[in-house]
């Protein structure tokens, strides 16, 4: 039988490859795309309690998630375009402008 | 009632196989297709938890919008030329790893310690009309605000986006 702790599991694998996308890549289109991996985990968790309880304020919010994970790939996409037309690259590891 | 666990095992590997792959392919598109791998898993995942809009909106938002989203950026920056990057050094993904060790493991131990009993009675998901119908009601009569602030915040971004990737200020 399918139990809360399996997905709980699997949310937590999918959020620690996504840390490690996030930490590793050094472009800034696949450090986002990790970023949905870690946005997806959480959404799994929200998932899995309000199928645990059961009570569908979690599935709420998992929508709520989904709608900011939305709004965010939306800026950091045009950000990335707005960097690579100033610098010709999105590497993340040269973007250091703001680095003190 | 509960799905069986043999299928949830499958969506699993595949999502975590494929998000394994997101994070080691060089080539941005290949990651891009392997993350669509992941968002679909994870849809069927909400189906068996009961979560079957959730699931819907998952496949509508993500593998559709976000999804082309990332392939226009990906299309309109030249791959070619970021995909001249020296490779990663090797210390720097140990440390990475070392460090979402660090937060995974404790996290993992509190899972394994702290899980709630499942096997639940789940009717309450899809009472009356269905999954959409429970969730309609919850999202328009306790979350009201919220929603509506979310419409504002997907106003901002949308505005925002424009303005940033508009050629000349």
């Amino acid at each position: 039988m399918l139990a809360p702790a399996h997905v709980m599991l699997f949310s937590l694998a999918l959020f620690g490859i996504g840390v490690v996308g996030v930490l590793t890549r050094r472009n800034a289109i696949v450090v986002l795309m990790s970023l949905e991996i870690v946005f997806n985990a959480a959404n799994l968790n929200f998932i899995a309690f309000a199928w645990a309880l059961p009570d569908v304020a979690g599935q709420v919010l998992a929508l709520f998630v989904i709608c900011v994970a939305a709004a965010e790939a939306a800026i950091g996409l045009a950000i990335l375009i707005t960097v690579y037309r100033n610098r010709s690259h999105i590497n993340v590891d040269e973007i250091d402008l703001m680095k003190w | 009632m509960s799905a069986p666990l043999w299928i949830f095992l499958l969506l699993a590997a595949s999502g975590v196989f494929s998000a394994v792959m997101v994070v080691t392919r060089r080539n941005p598109i290949h990651s891009l297709l392997y993350l669509l791998v992941t968002f679909f898993s994870v849809a069927a995942v909400y189906v068996l938890l009961h979560a079957e809009f959730v699931a819907a909106v998952q496949v509508l938002v993500y593998a559709g919008g976000i999804m082309v989203l990332f392939l226009f950026v990906i299309l309109l920056v030249d791959v070619g030329r970021v995909e001249g990057l020296r490779r990663v050094a090797k210390g720097h993904v140990a440390l990475s790893a070392l460090l979402a060790a660090l937060v995974v493991v404790p996290l993992g131990v509190h899972v394994l310690g702290g899980a709630p009993a499942a096997a639940p009675d789940t009717t309450a998901l899809a009472a009356g009309g269905g999954n959409l119908e429970t969730v309609s009601l919850s999202l328009f009569r306790h979350y009201l605000l919220p929603f509506e602030a979310i419409s504002i915040l997907l106003l901002v971004a949308l505005v925002g986006a424009v303005v940033l990737a508009r050629a000349r200020y």
